[in-house]
């Protein structure tokens, strides 16, 4: 981490986005983790994302529980709201905020520890409600705060610093969200901001639960020979299989794509992603192929990565559930309040 | 034992055989003649096949609470039948189903046996086994009536209301009560010595439990957000919001909900969906128990640092761990008041009745929004499962909610800079924004330590300083919470103190030992933390016995622990064996008390 801290002024030539806002309008305070953290090419990647959408900071909830991925929405956008919860229950504190107010889009990020096991079940759940978040796994395998722990995420065979290697089955969160209905799944590399942005763009756009999967090396506790979640070994068995272009409503699908390889997805919003599949046989908008699929590319020890499985039919939660356009937060006690007279009706069953 | 209108009627039957509708139905009947009633259930944590009870106090004095006697038993359940007959107070009566032979063992001299063939007159008039069993006990209904001379006009109105939009079983309803009514006139001098008779003491009143009436209660608050992981005995609080919603939260020109109820994965989870709603400025809730609050512990510490409302209403059950699941105490108080880890501190309200659970809904979601804090309301099985009768509820339509120090859009555009948790008004309570209103209102909600403008610390002083005002903001909660509900003499040098569930049982005390000649004072809090007025109100005495329904006097610890209350005037009356507590208990507590020394 560095102590210096940032400048607030911004030279005048840089970039505005359609809200006359400059990407230094996204940013955050400084980091305080570890130089090299994988978590931190994120935290910039979300700042790219979120300001070529043209989010309006104060319009965007960051939610958190407790670990290092959650340490970093003081990272970004100081603009917007906050939330650094307890651990491993982003997911219900998320759910609450989006029941009462669905106009605000929310960003929840969270670790392997958070989210695979203490969070395991609320992760679970958000995932079955389909509630409308971007859900983010800064995946390193280890507990960075108390010092190199194996997380739940930690592949069999994965040597630690210290100590005896990993034996234990890993949870991929990709096949488990997967399984258990998410309706947007990706997976990717801090250190592949290409792919990463508009991954995390369709993330964000997407109405319903979008998962994304995020390899970030813990550059202190799990970056040393014999781990699978290094620099190293993701860069070596890293694959790309379907990546994609991410299409803002007022723009045109300009760049040419190879028939067959390229399939434009709309999203509910007017956006439109288009998806590159680099495997020809690959298609992520079937839940049982993809599936297969993962779990092949995995066991032979590849790290799938791009654009898994996208489902732009199914309800979300307030859908689901049948509820008011207006944010719940916001309808007047008024409507709320059948008043006294009925209060005097009903109570004719009681006596 | 001849007695108008002061009987108690216990009804034995098995759990899942449609006896809770008939049993309903005899004591919505009294009550129509204009007398009291309290009805209670003692049931077990069981869906099909095991022992329950209904008990049906008439009570022309108007009393609340249990009263520790059977009169009349109606022993339908031939597995308690032998303990059924042993609790009848000498001088009762017994009705059974005399189809089958009784056992000749089974016997008393000191109460009167009434043997009605209910099987075989429902076998011979009606088809169906369910049917059947359904109409045995309409039937009993029929014959406890005409030994009791309840009045079968009532009757007969009631099952035509209950089944107006099914005419057909308004018929064989009224047969079913016919049997029983008739085969009792035949047979036996009815009405008995003891019995009913109609009187005009129930006007303006209802009958309610106060799980229905504190979901009523939460949708008449304006609450939009439920969250809630289902737990007896506090799961119907959800059903009754749920129903209610259903019927007055529907957009009628979209038909979509103005309400969100969300059954959590766990209470874990409730808890933090209630925190986000209330984040983001709903009024949100979540109903639940002992267990449930064990559980939610992490976030309500949360919630107490990071100053986010929340309504949680906890319907007390016995512990500890899973203990008797339907059955009552008041067994939750200190884990409530100190909920988490850390020094943190709660609000609790401390409904007496149903209507409480009403009106302290709009309350406990004012405080909540006003003190920015989480506020436990805590009811018990006893409150929240039993019918309980209560003056006609109210609702004030010049009500408006205290959304308590928001700041709005409007206000955020002429301010330099919002700062979260300074304390601008001296009273501990900072100003709050809500999620989305105005880009100046942006903050940073965490549990981790802060200064009182909101920023990360590790600091000592800012650190202390936030801590140390969160004291200030306890104190204002003090003159902001219901005062207790008090009755006072000079005269009398000694008092009562309760809270909740102990009301009614205290209160027909009061009038028993003022019959032997003690008098008494009476104080009833009705909140946490204590009001100056039950400081003072201690003060005044020279002995204060505290009733309360737990085992380790956790009230007396509070008042101990929050007002330095002189704990050797205080004196425990402990009841916790599962039961609603009843004035016996608390007449005989206070006299034995008195005897060994503790002079009144």
């Amino acid at each position: 981490m560095t102590y210096i801290a940032k400048p607030k002024i911004s030279h005048p030539s840089l970039k505005k986005n359609d809200l006359g806002l400059t990407k230094r309008d996204y940013e955050g305070a400084v980091s305080t983790l570890c130089a090299g953290c994988g978590h931190d090419s994120i935290t910039a990647a979300l700042i790219q994302a979120v300001y070529e959408l043209n989010v309006e900071p104060h319009m965007l909830a960051k939610m958190s529980g407790i670990g290092c991925s959650s340490k970093t929405p003081a990272y970004f956008v100081s603009q917007a709201h906050g939330f650094n919860s307890v651990h491993g229950r982003m997911p219900s504190v998320t759910t609450g905020a989006n029941a009462a107010n669905r106009d605000m889009t929310y960003i929840g990020v969270s670790g392997d520890g958070d989210s695979l096991s203490i969070g395991v079940g609320q992760f679970v759940h958000a995932i079955r409600r389909n509630l409308n978040m971007c859900y983010l796994i800064e995946n390193n395998g280890v507990y960075g705060l108390t010092k190199g722990q194996f997380s739940a995420s930690a592949d069999i065979g994965s040597k630690p610093k210290k100590g005896m290697p990993n034996q234990q089955e890993p949870i991929d969160p990709a096949s488990t969200a997967l399984a258990l209905g998410a309706t947007y799944i990706a997976r990717s590399f801090s250190g592949d901001k290409e792919q990463l942005v508009p991954l995390l763009k369709g993330a964000i756009m997407h109405k319903g639960f979008a998962l994304v999967d995020i390899i970030s090396p813990c550059v202190t506790f799990n970056d040393h020979e014999g781990s699978t979640k290094s620099y190293a070994h993701t860069r070596e068995f890293y694959h790309h299989v379907a990546n994609i272009d991410y299409i803002h409503p007022s723009d045109e699908i300009k760049a040419s794509y190879d028939e067959g390889d390229a399939m434009p997805v709309h999203l509910h919003g007017g956006d439109t992603i288009v998806l590159r599949k680099l495997d020809r046989e690959y298609d992520p908008t079937s839940r049982a192929a993809a599936f297969a699929y993962l779990r092949e590319r995995f066991n032979a020890g590849e790290v799938t990565t791009g654009l898994l499985y996208v489902n732009e039919n199914r309800e979300e939660m307030h859908e689901l559930m049948g509820n008011v356009d207006t944010p719940l937060a916001r309808l007047p006690f008024d409507i709320l309040n059948p008043g006294s007279a009925e209060l005097k009706k009903l109570q004719s069953r009681y006596r | 034992m001849a007695s108008v209108n002061d009987v108690v009627i216990k009804i034995a039957t098995v759990n899942g055989t449609g006896s809770a509708s008939a049993n309903g139905l005899l004591r919505k009947s009294i009550f129509r003649m204009g007398v009291p009633v309290v009805g209670k259930n003692y049931f077990p944590s069981n869906i099909q096949g095991l022992p329950t009870w209904y008990e049906i106090r008439v009570t022309g004095a108007g009393y609340q609470s249990r009263s520790n006697r059977v009169d009349v038993m109606v022993a339908m359940n031939a597995q308690t039948y032998a303990r059924d007959m042993a609790e009848v107070e000498p001088g009762g009566w017994l009705i059974y189903d005399s189809t089958w032979p009784r056992n000749s063992l089974l016997n008393r001299d000191d109460i009167a046996i009434v043997g009605i063939p209910f099987s075989k007159m429902c076998n011979e008039n009606f088809d169906g086994a369910r049917a059947r069993i359904l109409m045995k006990n309409i039937a009993y209904v029929g014959a406890v009536a005409a030994l009791l001379d309840v009045d079968l006009d009532v009757i007969t109105t009631l099952l035509e209301e209950t089944f107006a939009a099914k005419k057909q079983l308004i018929e064989s309803n009224l047969k079913a009560i016919r049997l029983g009514y008739d085969y009792a006139t035949e047979h036996f001098n009815c009405p008995l010595p003891m019995r009913v008779e109609a009187m005009d003491a129930t006007k303006g009143h209802i009958v309610i439990d106060g799980n229905t009436a504190a979901g009523l209660g939460c949708m008449y608050a304006g609450a939009t957000v439920g969250a809630w992981y289902p737990i007896t005995p506090s799961t119907s609080l959800m059903d009754a919001f749920r129903t209610f919603c259903a019927r007055y939260r529907i957009d009628p020109e979209t038909g979509k909900r103005t309400f969100c109820i969300i059954q959590a994965e766990d209470e874990l989870s409730a808890i933090g969906m209630v925190l986000g709603a209330s984040w983001q400025g709903a009024r949100s809730f979540t109903p639940t128990s002992g267990p449930g609050i064990s559980l939610m512990s992490e976030f309500i510490g949360f919630a107490y640092y990071a100053e986010i409302p929340a309504v949680i209403y906890d319907v007390q059950r016995t512990g500890p761990s899973t203990g008797m699941p339907t059955r009552t105490q008041q067994c939750d108080l200190l884990s409530c008041a100190y909920a988490s880890h850390g020094d943190t501190k709660h609000v609790l309200l401390f409904p007496g009745d149903p209507a409480e659970c009403f009106y302290m809904a709009p309350l406990a979601f004012d405080l909540a929004e006003r003190l920015q804090t989480p506020i436990m309301v805590l009811t018990d099985l006893d409150i929240g499962m039993n019918d309980w009768m209560v003056p006609e509820l109210e609702w004030d339509d010049s009500y408006v909610p205290d959304r308590g120090k928001v700041l709005g859009a409007e206000e955020l555009e002429k301010m330099e800079k919002f700062y979260r948790y300074l304390d601008v008004d001296g009273d501990g309570i900072p100003y709050r924004t809500l999620p989305g209103v105005h880009p100046k209102g942006a903050y940073f909600t965490r549990g981790s330590g802060h200064t009182k403008y909101g920023a990360y610390t590790e600091d000592s002083a800012e650190y202390q300083e936030v801590l140390d005002r969160l004291l200030v903001k306890w104190e204002t909660a003090r003159t902001m919470v219901p005062e207790a509900d008090i009755r006072y003499s000079k005269f009398n040098k000694a008092a009562i103190l309760t809270l909740g569930s102990g009301d009614g049982a205290c209160k027909e005390a009061l009038d028993r030992l003022e019959k032997k000649k003690v008098g008494l004072n009476y104080c009833r809090v009705r909140a946490f933390p204590f009001t100056d007025v039950v400081r003072d109100f201690i003060d005044k005495h020279e002995v204060v016995y505290v009733v309360e329904q737990n085992r380790d006097a956790q009230l007396r610890t509070l008042l101990i622990n929050d007002i330095n209350a002189d704990q050797n005037k205080l004196v425990s009356l402990l009841h916790y064996n599962g039961m609603p507590i009843n004035a016996g208990f608390v007449v005989d507590g206070v006299l034995d008390a008195i005897a060994k020394g503790q002079a009144a």
